[in-house]
């Protein structure tokens, strides 16, 4: 395979810079609706204290998820030594920092306190897995920092297996803590569960190459450099396999709490009578974010490649929509079933024991959210210009020279 | 001269400046410094009784090295000394607003505020903390002060 | 002041000295405080080996505080307890309740098989493996050596996560501004806060406020104590009746225990 050409795209058009201000406006409303919750209180969102974590960590959630899995592309490159997928490497670790930087941002502004950043990160309690996970996120940016500089540096390329294996493994633990972060708690039962951390794992790969399509597809559309179809119906087709496990653990978590007399309540909510986190699980993260894909990614089309490479773009949109959908039921309906306290008792009080809870999303927490997906938008938009981690062509014959292009024709 | 001779010349200036400034900046500290005018000192209240925890020098530098290492012993420990109690800082330096009752931390005349705002220092103790004694508990003596002012000429209260 | 006598199991008590009770009487009288029969501080009572604390003496492991509450006693109707822990710790509502703290409330409880309903009051059980202490980032949620657990707000950031681990949703988290604090109980925007066991009072030698208002004016349910001590009137309590704690099968080991749950 020859030498892999990457350059800085030209990012002078009128196109780019209107991008730019249209996600430095989502910036600028998030940062906005941060300083409006931390000025009034949180009583101005729709969180509670019954729904404490809302839309914001179901953004954050997301974005670092998909962080995680977003940097799997550079693995299988660097790792699982695949060439075709080498080219990938440097604008999966850039798509990787984006959207962690994302969800940090919202996660942070969100909080209660969050002139006490430092405290956060000079106390650590190191029982919390929270705690842990601060150190994760952090770490994982400094990684994956060397990691693209000893593959940005051709002189360093040596190394880069071994940043690769570190970053891969880090990434794994880091996702494993997310999961964990549900997992462990003992006192909710949607969650108290070891399944999470592997179904986030499952999550991530899933959520953050779908990402990574897009990016890549919008770079390369939006610079005018080629893409072909090898590469995308490769990437799309790996996104189908993510996209199995998803539903593969998520219905191993649901059929083993079905299973225990003690969870029935809790899974008869979610997957039955629990309203908006019913349709949510099974139109959003089932329908939208599993079987559609799922069919969009293999089905076998007589007709030309073009549909294929939609469907892959459709596919993973759809991924991203299940995967909110998914995040939501998890972090949302978690939180609105009620504790059981009392088993097999009625229970009513003013603290609205007993009762779903009750969530509205505001539009300030939305827009933080948002924000942080446009900031993770600004940072790739304005690194690709910046440095080379676009490759110049991913055309067939770059990916796999000696690829029969006859694969689609009937 | 040459492009390396040239850097560390630059860079052999910059040191020399920054350690001339240090020289001048040390000579100046006990030379009284002009009231600009532009920002009015600080008139600071004085508190109930002869002494404080410290004197006035120590409690100036190190008050905020009390309070933040006295309140993880009082909250962690439960360690409740009155001497380095905040209810007792606030008990004697409480000041007496225009109804005879003590202003809270929103009045420019509050205690703390009187210096924290000249330096321009922001705390945020008060967000959590009640920033004046419970209504009733001021003894009945507690002295509306005349409030002492800073001299501009030595910066300290005269 | 009134001392109410109520018809408590205090005669039964092995044990039980008429003597004490009268000097408990003039005590109650020189300190000012009503008490009911049964509730002893821990300071005033002669058989205990626990001396009071010294203001500046670190809180020690010696001493669990507890507390027993008693169900045949507590009273649907009855909120005394919420209404003195608003007042003693400066609570005001906004009239949302949705994202107005409480740090106590009253569970209405029916079981839908047998029609029998009680009510209890549910706050901080300060458990003493607790969940919200294992999850904190900061460690700002920490347990006293003492048993009593508490959210340090100079180091509390706001994450809110202590109140997803708990499985009693025992926490709040102060959604606006608070002015007008009390002195004595220090809270503010943005951070988490929870029952305290009314901390301030203890270590003054008094009792919780909910406890006080529960023997003055309430049902008399609610008694306070030094679970490590086997002589105080709480060790006795649950040693000789049986009691419960709420989600037992979590191995909390709660310091607040109910009877006739």
């Amino acid at each position: 395979m020859k030498r892999i050409i990457y350059s800085e795209i030209d990012g002078n058009s009128r196109e780019f810079y209107a991008l730019a201000a249209l996600l430095g406006v989502f910036v600028l409303s998030a940062l906005g609706a941060a300083y409006y919750m931390e000025h009034y209180g949180h009583y101005v969102t729709g969180m509670n204290n019954q729904i404490v974590w809302g839309m914001p960590h179901v953004f954050a959630i997301f974005l670092i998820i998909a962080a995680s899995g977003a940097l799997n592309v550079a693995s299988i490159g660097t790792v699982f030594g695949k060439p075709a997928y080498k080219p990938l490497g440097r604008l999966s670790g850039l798509l990787a920092i984006a959207l962690l930087m994302g969800g940090l941002v919202v996660l942070v502004l969100d909080l209660g306190r969050p002139d006490r950043l430092i405290v956060a990160m000079t106390n650590y309690n190191f029982k919390s897995i929270f705690a842990w996970n601060i150190f994760l996120y952090v770490g994982f940016i400094g990684i994956v920092v060397v990691y693209l500089w000893l593959q940005m540096e051709r002189r360093l390329n040596h190394f880069v297996e071994a940043a690769g294996l570190v970053a891969f493994v880090w990434r794994l633990i880091l996702t494993t803590g997310t999961g964990s972060i549900f997992g462990f708690i003992v006192a909710r039962e949607a969650w108290d569960s070891a399944i999470m951390a592997p179904l986030f794992i499952a999550m991530s790969f899933s959520f953050g190459l779908a990402a990574y399509i897009l990016v890549l597809l919008a770079a390369c559309r939006g610079s005018g450099r080629e893409i072909g179809d090898v590469i995308i119906q490769r990437l799309g087709r790996l996104l189908g396999v993510f996209v199995a496990a998803v539903l593969y653990f998520t219905a191993v978590q649901h059929l083993a709490n079905l299973y225990a007399a003690e969870h029935t309540g809790v899974e008869l909510f979610i997957l039955f009578n629990g309203g908006i986190y019913t349709f949510l699980f099974w139109a959003g993260q089932v329908v939208v974010g599993g079987i559609l894909p799922l069919i969009l990614v293999f089905r076998r089309d007589r007709s030309e490649s073009g549909n294929l490479n939609r469907g892959v773009i459709l596919a993973s949109v759809l991924v991203i929509l299940g995967g909110f959908a998914q995040v939501y039921v998890i972090v949302i309906g978690g939180q609105a079933y009620p504790l059981n306290m009392f088993p097999g008792m009625e229970v009513s009080s003013s603290f609205f024991d007993g009762s779903v809870a009750g969530y509205t999303p505001s539009l300030p927490e939305i827009a933080l959210g948002l924000g942080g997906v446009a900031l993770a938008g600004l940072i790739v938009l304005f690194g690709i210009k910046v440095l080379r981690f676009l490759p110049t062509s991913l055309s067939n014959m770059a990916i796999e020279p000696h690829h029969e292009v006859t694969v689609n024709k009937a | 001269m040459t492009q390396e001779r040239t850097s560390y010349a630059m860079i052999a200036a910059v040191l020399i400046y920054m350690a001339g400034l240090a020289v001048a900046a040390s000579a100046t500290e006990t030379e009284p410094v002009a009231n600009s005018g532009r920002v009015p000192l600080p008139v600071i209240p004085i508190g109930e009784g002869d002494s404080c925890v410290e004197d006035i020098d120590f409690m100036r530098r190190n008050h905020m090295s009390l309070l933040m290492h006295q309140r993880d012993e009082t909250v962690q420990e439960g360690i409740r000394s009155k001497q380095y109690s905040l209810k007792e800082c606030l008990s004697c330096h409480a000041v007496l607003g225009p109804d005879a009752t003590p202003v809270t931390a929103a009045s420019p005349q509050h205690f703390c505020r009187s210096c924290h705002d000249y330096a321009a220092v922001k705390i945020d103790c008060f967000q959590c903390h009640a920033s004046r004694p419970e209504p009733g508990t001021l003894p009945a003596d507690h002295l509306q002060r005349s409030t002492l002012a800073v001299s501009p000429a030595t910066h300290r209260i005269e | 002041m009134s001392l109410k006598i109520k018809s408590m199991d205090v005669a039964e008590t092995p044990g039980f000295d008429p003597q004490r009770r009268s000097f408990l009487g003039a005590a109650a009288a020189a300190a000012g405080v009503a008490l009911a029969p049964g509730v002893m501080l821990y300071a005033i009572t002669k058989s205990s080996p626990t001396k009071a604390r010294a203001l500046d003496a670190a809180a020690s492991s010696d001493v669990r505080w507890g507390m027993l509450i008693d169900l045949g006693r507590c009273d649907s109707g009855c909120d005394d307890c919420v209404t003195a822990c608003a007042t003693e710790n400066g609570i005001g509502g906004h009239g949302r309740p949705e994202t107005d703290p409480q740090w106590i409330r009253k569970i209405e409880l029916t079981d839908p098989q047998t029609g029998n309903s009680k009510s209890l009051p549910m706050m901080c059980l300060h458990c003493e493996d607790p969940p919200c202490v294992d999850v904190c980032p900061t460690g700002a949620s920490f347990k006293r050596a003492d048993g009593i657990v508490l959210v340090d707000k100079h180091t509390c950031i706001g994450c809110r996560y202590c109140i997803i681990a708990c499985p009693y949703k025992a926490r709040s988290f102060v959604h606006e501004l608070v002015e007008d604090q009390k002195t004595h109980a220090p809270r503010g925007k943005g951070t988490v806060e929870g029952c305290t066991m009314c901390v301030h009072r203890i270590d003054a030698d008094r009792q919780p406020a909910c406890v006080e208002a529960c023997s003055d004016t309430g049902g008399g349910a609610m008694l306070f104590g030094n679970l490590n001590d086997p002589d105080s009137e709480i060790s006795k309590r649950v040693a000789r009746y049986a009691s419960q704690q709420i989600r037992a099968d979590l191995g909390l080991n709660t310091a607040v225990r109910y009877q006739n749950l």
